[in-house]
C-alpha cells in the first residue's frame, strides 16, 4: 500500500509527518520503505538517517541527429511539442535544455536519421535506515527544470524491491512534480495548517485528489493558529481530519535541530500508528 | 533586402517590441520593394522554447536581418544557424527603429544578450 503525503502549500509539516508515520509503522508492518519524491530539495534523509548503499544515474534520451543522413525535410520540428528540434534551411538543431525525452522525432524521422543519446537530468540514492526503513531518493541536478522524470524514474526503480507500505513525500503545490509524487497511489494524505494560505493551497491539493480518483484525508499541523475554515472546508468536501497537531513551540524548536516528531512528542507515535489504521481500512475494506 | 522587426501591434506606427521570442508580431520591410507585411508570431504563447520556434518561423520569410531588444541563448543558436543577423533597438515605433537602423545607428550582437528564459538552462 502506497501513502503520498502532500499539502499544496509549502512548509506545512509533510516531510514531518511522512518521516515519522514511516518510522512508527515499522512496528506495525514487516516491510515500510519511503521515497523522498520531493527532488529539488529533497530533506527526509536528515530525519531518517538513511545509509546510501546504491545510486543510479536518471537520464532522458534527446535526439542526436545523423546530418549524412538528415534530408532537413522537417518533419521533426513540426512533431516536437516542446520546440526542441529545428530545421533551419539545411540544418537541424537540437536544444537538449528543452528536450523532454519523448522519442517522438526518432519514431517520425523518414530517413532514419536520429539516434538517442543519454542525458543526464539527476540521481537516484538508496539505503536503509537505522529504523530498517528502505529509504530512496531522488536529485535532480541544478538547472536541471524537469523533475518528474527523476520522481517516475524513482518509483520504478523502487517499486521492483516494495511489497509492504511505502510512504512518498511530494513535493509542495499541485504541479506535474505532485501529480506523479500522487499517480500510483492508494491513499493522499493532505497536510495542511489552518490559515487562508494552507486553506487555499488545500483547496487546489484536494481537487487533485478528485481528478486522480485517489481518496484523501487531511492532518491539520499548528492547529489553534489560525481560523476554522480549513475545518469547514473539510466538512463540507466530506474530507475526514484525520489528525491534529496543535501549534508546539518544542516541536518546531526539535525540528529545528533535525529531531523527528515522534523524538520530540513520543506520544505521536501510537497516534500515527492509529491514523495509519485509519487509512489501511478505507483503502482496503473502503471504510 | 528583407529587416523584421519584432512589434507589439500589426502597424508601422505601433510600438516596437524589445522581446524577441514573445514579440506578438514580426513586422517584415523589404527594401527593394518598400513594402510592409506584418505576421502573427506563432511562438508568442508557446509554454516553452519561443526562441527557437520564432526562428524558425521567420527564416521561412527569409530576411537577412532581424531586429529586437534582446536575444536568449536559443534563439540566438538558431539565428546563427538560419544565417540571421542579429540587430539590436531600444525602444520607438516600428518605423522609428528601421530609421535608426537606416542611419547606421544600430549596432549587431555576436552572442545572446539575454539570460535563457526556459528549459533546462545550461
Amino acid at each position: 500500500m502506497i501513502i503520498t503525503v502532500a499539502s499544496g502549500k509549502g512548509g506545512t509539516g509533510k516531510t514531518t509527518i511522512a518521516t515519522s508515520l514511516a518510522r512508527a509503522l515499522v512496528d506495525l508492518e514487516q516491510e515500510v520503505s519511503f521515497l523522498d519524491c520531493d527532488v529539488e530539495a529533497p530533506n527526509a534523509h536528515l530525519f531518517l538517517q538513511p545509509e546510501f548503499q546504491h545510486s543510479k544515474n536518471v537520464d532522458i534520451l534527446i535526439p542526436n541527429v545523423d546530418i549524412e543522413r538528415c534530408t532537413a525535410c522537417g518533419r521533426c520540428a513540426e512533431i516536437c511539442q516542446y520546440h526542441a528540434i529545428v530545421v533551419l534551411g539545411q540544418k537541424t538543431l537540437v536544444f537538449p535544455e528543452l528536450c523532454h525525452g519523448c522519442g517522438s522525432c526518432t519514431l517520425e524521422c523518414p530517413e532514419n536519421a536520429i539516434t538517442e543519446i543519454p542525458d543526464k537530468l539527476g540521481l537516484l540514492e538508496a539505503g536503509l535506515t537505522p529504523d530498517g526503513i528502505r529509504f530512496a531518493r531522488g536529485l535532480l541536478d541544478v538547472g536541471e527544470p524537469m523533475a518528474v522524470p527523476v520522481i517516475h524514474q524513482l518509483k520504478k526503480w523502487q517499486s521492483l524491491q516494495n511489497t509492504g507500505i511505502s510512504i512518498w513525500d511530494s513535493p509542495p503545490g499541485t504541479s506535474c512534480p505532485v501529480v506523479e509524487s500522487i499517480r500510483g497511489a492508494d491513499y493522499l494524505l493532505l497536510v495542511t495548517e489552518p490559515t487562508p494560505f494552507g486553506l487555499h493551497d488545500l483547496k487546489l491539493a484536494a481537487q487533485l485528489a478528485t481528478e486522480l480518483d485517489i481518496p484523501a484525508g487531511v492532518v491539520i499541523n499548528r492547529d489553534g493558529i489560525g481560523d476554522n475554515q480549513v475545518e469547514t472546508f473539510c466538512q463540507q468536501m466530506d474530507i475526514p481530519i484525520l489528525m491534529r497537531i496543535p501549534f508546539d513551540r518544542e516541536i518546531g524548536a526539535g525540528i529545528a535541530q533535525g529531531k523527528a516528531l515522534i523524538d520530540i512528542r513520543p506520544a505521536y507515535k501510537s497516534r500515527l500508528q492509529e491514523m495509519f489504521v485509519q487509512i489501511r481500512d478505507r483503502v482496503t475494506l473502503n471504510v | 533586402m528583407k529587416i523584421i522587426i519584432t512589434a507589439s501591434s500589426n502597424t508601422i506606427e505601433g510600438p516596437f517590441n524589445p522581446r524577441f521570442g514573445r514579440a506578438d508580431y514580426f513586422m517584415l520591410y523589404d527594401s527593394d520593394s518598400q513594402e510592409w507585411s506584418a505576421f502573427q508570431n506563432p511562438a508568442a504563447g508557446a509554454s516553452g522554447g519561443a526562441g527557437p520556434q520564432a526562428v524558425q518561423f521567420i527564416a521561412g520569410k527569409n530576411p537577412e536581418i532581424v531586429i529586437s531588444g534582446r536575444y536568449g541563448p536559443s534563439a540566438f543558436t538558431a539565428l546563427e544557424a538560419a544565417g540571421i543577423k542579429a540587430y539590436i533597438a531600444n525602444a520607438g515605433t516600428v518605423s522609428d527603429v528601421l530609421g535608426q537602423f537606416l542611419d547606421g545607428q544600430l549596432t549587431q550582437v555576436g552572442a545572446a544578450t539575454g539570460p535563457s528564459m526556459h528549459g533546462r538552462g545550461r
